[in-house]
C-alpha cells in the first residue's frame, strides 16, 4: 500500500499531466499552492488565471471562457469554491450547462486546524440540488485521478470534492475502472452494506474488517459519484443485505445518506442509517483528532452498524 | 459614420423598441425601462458593428455580446429578431410556456444568445473569460457587453474590472447604460454608484462619456475604446424609457408591462417615431 496522499495533491499531479493531452483552462482564487493547480500554471502558464481572492468573478470568467468552447476547471477552498460562488455556479455554469469543472479542495472537517469558517460540511447538499450538475468525492489519489480524466472528458459541470488531509491509498493505479455515475463494489456481504464516498471508504474497508471479528458479514460499496447516483447497484444491495449504513465526511443533511435514502425512498427494501457530521458547525484541532471527535473512522461506522442491526 | 447610415440605426431601433414594448405587453411582465433605454446600443452593435451571421449563430470567429443586464432581454430579443436569427412572431410568446424566449436570455434556448445571464454581476464577468479565451488564442473576436448602472452596485463587476485590467483584456467593451433609475428609484438615492467614470479608471480602463443614444458618438466612442489598447468602459447617458412619453425617466416602469389603454399609447407613439424614421430612410 503506497503512503498516505491529500486527493487534493493527486489532483494538482493529474491536472498537469492531462494538460498535455487535453485543451482546458485552469483558474484558481489565490489558493493554487493549497489547491495544487500551481503544478499546471508551472507547466502551462498561459493556460492558467488566477483570478485572485474573487470567486464569484472565477466562476463566471470559467463559464465565459467555457461558453467559448474551452473546458475550464476552477479550484479553491470548497468553502469559497462553492459555498460563495454558489449563484454563480447555479446561473452562469449549472443553467447553461456549461463545461466548468469545480474542483475544489479543503472540503469536510479535515481542513482541521483553521476551524469552522473552513470546514464546509455541506458542499454536497448544495451542488447535488442543481439540475445538470455531477458530483464527485474520490477517496484516494488513484481513483482522483482515473476520474479526473473521466471529468476532462465530461462535457458539462462537474463538481469534484478533494481534502486536504493525508489519506490512507487502497486503490492501485489502473487496477479499477472508474465510470461517472458507476460505484464499485469493494466487498461483498450479506448481513449490511456500508456505502461510503470520500475518505469514509478506507474506513469502511477498515469498518467490514471489525464487523467480521464479531461475526457480520458487511458488503462496502464505494460511491465516488453522489450524482448521477448509481441506484441500481445501491438497490441491488439494498435487497441482497436489507440494511444500509451510509458514511461521508459531509453533514447527514443532503449529501450520501439523503441520496441514498431518496434512491430507496419507494422501494422500502432496506432500513438505512446514516453516519457523518451531524447537522452542527466543526471546530478547530488536527485532522486526525476531529475524524476521532466526530467519529468519522471504523469504529464509528461499526457502531452505527450496530445499532442497525441491534447487537 | 455616414448619414445614410445614422438614418438606418434609427429607423431599426425605432422597430427594436416597438418590439420591445410589444413583447412585454404581450407578456404582461417585463422590463421595458430598460430594454428602451438600451435599445440604441444594441442596435448599432448588431446591424453595424459586430461581425455576426444569423444563419450561423455559433460561427467561431463572430464578435460576442453579452447583455450583463440581462433583464432588458426585449431589446436583444427584437434586435435578434430583426436581424433573422429568429421569425419575429417569437417575440409575442415572451415569457409564455414553452416559449423559446425566456424572461432572461438563455443561450441553450435561444439563437444569437451568446451567453445566459440575469443574475447581475455575472454576464460581465463571463465577458471576460470570453475576452480572455480569445487573447490568450490570439483570435481576433471582440467582447461586447452592457451592464445597468445600478448593476455596478454588485461587487462582482468589481471583480471582474479587476480581472479585465490584470489580463490585459482590450478586446473587451463594456457600456454602461446610465439611465438613472432602478428599480427602487434614482440610484443616487438607493446606492449612489457615481462617478463612474472614474471609477472604472481607477480601476485601469480606458473610459469615454457619452450620449448612449447618438450612433455616430457611440461609433466614435468605440473606435476610441478599440484604439486604446486596453478594456474600455463606455459610460453612456441614456434615458429610461426612451421613446415612450409616460415611461421616460420613471423609475416604476424599470419592471412593469404597460395596461391596455396606456400599451394603446405606446404603441402610438413607438409607431410615429419608426413611421418618421422610416421616411427619413426614404429620403435619406
Amino acid at each position: 500500500m503506497a503512503e498516505k496522499e491529500a486527493t487534493r495533491a493527486a489532483y494538482g499531479r493529474k491536472l498537469a499531466e492531462l494538460g498535455e493531452k487535453y485543451d482546458f483552462y485552469v483558474l484558481d482564487a489565490d489558493l493554487s499552492g493549497s489547491t495544487q493547480t500551481a503544478v499546471f500554471a508551472k507547466k502551462y502558464p498561459e493556460r492558467f488565471f488566477n483570478a485572485g481572492i474573487a470567486e464569484g468573478n472565477m466562476i463566471s470568467v470559467a463559464a465565459g471562457i467555457a461558453a467559448s468552447g474551452v473546458p475550464a476547471f476552477a479550484s479553491s477552498f470548497a468553502m469559497f469554491a462553492c459555498g460563495r460562488a454558489f449563484e454563480q455556479i447555479r446561473n452562469s455554469v449549472a443553467y447553461p450547462n456549461l463545461p466548468v469543472k469545480i474542483c475544489a479542495s479543503h472540503a469536510g472537517i479535515t481542513v482541521g486546524e483553521d476551524g469552522a469558517t473552513h470546514q464546509f460540511c455541506e458542499d454536497m447538499a448544495i451542488m447535488r440540488a442543481l439540475p445538470n450538475m455531477t458530483v464527485v468525492c474520490p477517496a484516494d489519489s488513484a481513483s482522483t485521478e482515473a476520474l479526473l480524466e473521466e471529468i476532462v472528458n465530461y462535457d458539462g459541470p462537474v463538481y469534484m470534492r478533494l481534502g486536504r488531509y493525508a489519506v490512507p491509498q487502497f486503490y492501485e493505479k489502473g487496477e479499477r475502472e472508474f465510470k461517472l455515475g458507476k460505484g464499485i463494489v469493494l466487498a461483498d456481504g450479506s448481513d449490511v452494506t456500508i456505502v461510503a464516498t470520500g475518505i469514509m471508504v478506507a474506513a469502511a474497508m477498515e469498518a467490514r474488517e471489525l464487523l467480521a471479528a464479531e461475526g457480520i458479514n458487511a458488503a462496502v460499496i464505494d460511491i465516488h459519484t453522489i450524482k448521477p447516483l448509481d441506484v441500481e447497484l445501491i438497490k441491488e444491495y439494498a435487497e441482497k443485505t436489507g440494511n444500509i449504513v451510509t458514511t461521508e465526511e459531509h453533514s447527514v443533511i443532503g449529501g450520501l445518506g439523503d441520496a441514498v435514502i431518496s434512491a430507496l425512498a419507494e422501494t422500502a427494501c432496506a432500513k438505512v442509517v446514516k453516519h457523518g457530521i451531524d447537522d452542527v458547525f466543526g471546530t478547530s484541532a488536527p485532522a486526525g483528532v476531529l475524524l476521532e471527535h466526530y467519529k468519522l473512522n471504523a469504529t464509528g461506522i461499526v457502531e452505527k452498524v450496530k445499532k442497525l442491526l441491534n447487537k | 459614420m455616414e448619414k445614410k447610415t445614422v438614418l438606418m440605426l434609427k429607423e431599426r431601433a425605432a422597430k427594436i423598441r416597438m418590439h420591445s414594448v410589444e413583447a412585454v405587453y404581450g407578456a404582461k411582465s417585463g422590463h421595458p425601462g430598460g430594454s428602451l433605454s438600451i435599445a440604441d446600443v444594441i442596435t448599432y452593435l448588431y446591424f453595424h458593428k459586430m461581425n455576426v451571421d444569423p444563419a450561423n449563430p455559433k460561427m467561431e470567429n463572430r464578435d460576442r455580446f453579452v447583455l450583463s443586464k440581462g433583464h432588458c432581454c426585449p431589446a436583444l430579443y427584437a434586435a435578434l429578431a430583426e436581424k433573422g436569427y429568429f421569425d419575429v412572431s417569437e417575440l409575442k410568446k415572451l415569457r409564455k410556456l414553452g416559449a423559446m424566449l425566456q424572461g432572461h436570455p438563455d443561450m441553450k434556448g435561444i439563437p444569437g444568445i451568446d451567453m445566459s445571464t440575469g443574475s447581475l454581476g455575472q454576464g460581465f464577468s463571463t465577458a471576460c473569460g470570453m475576452a480572455a479565451v480569445a487573447k490568450r488564442k490570439g483570435y481576433d473576436w471582440r467582447v461586447y457587453t452592457a451592464l445597468g448602472d445600478g448593476e455596478i452596485e454588485e461587487g462582482q463587476v468589481w471583480e471582474a474590472a479587476m480581472f479585465a485590467n490584470q489580463y490585459k483584456l482590450n478586446n473587451l467593451i463594456a457600456f454602461i447604460d446610465c439611465n438613472g433609475y432602478q428599480i427602487d428609484g434614482a440610484v443616487e438615492d438607493v446606492m449612489n454608484p457615481h462617478p463612474v467614470d472614474e471609477k472604472f479608471r481607477a480601476f485601469g480602463w480606458f473610459v469615454t462619456v457619452i450620449d448612449g443614444h447618438d450612433f455616430e458618438a457611440i461609433d466614435n466612442a468605440v473606435t476610441e475604446a478599440i484604439n486604446s489598447g486596453k478594456p474600455a468602459a463606455i459610460v453612456c447617458k441614456t434615458v429610461k424609457g426612451k421613446g415612450v412619453s409616460f415611461m421616460e425617466n420613471n423609475y416604476t416602469w424599470h419592471g412593469k408591462a404597460p395596461k391596455d389603454d396606456e400599451y394603446a399609447i405606446a404603441a402610438k407613439e413607438l409607431n410615429d417615431a419608426w413611421e418618421k424614421a422610416a421616411e427619413d430612410v426614404k429620403n435619406g
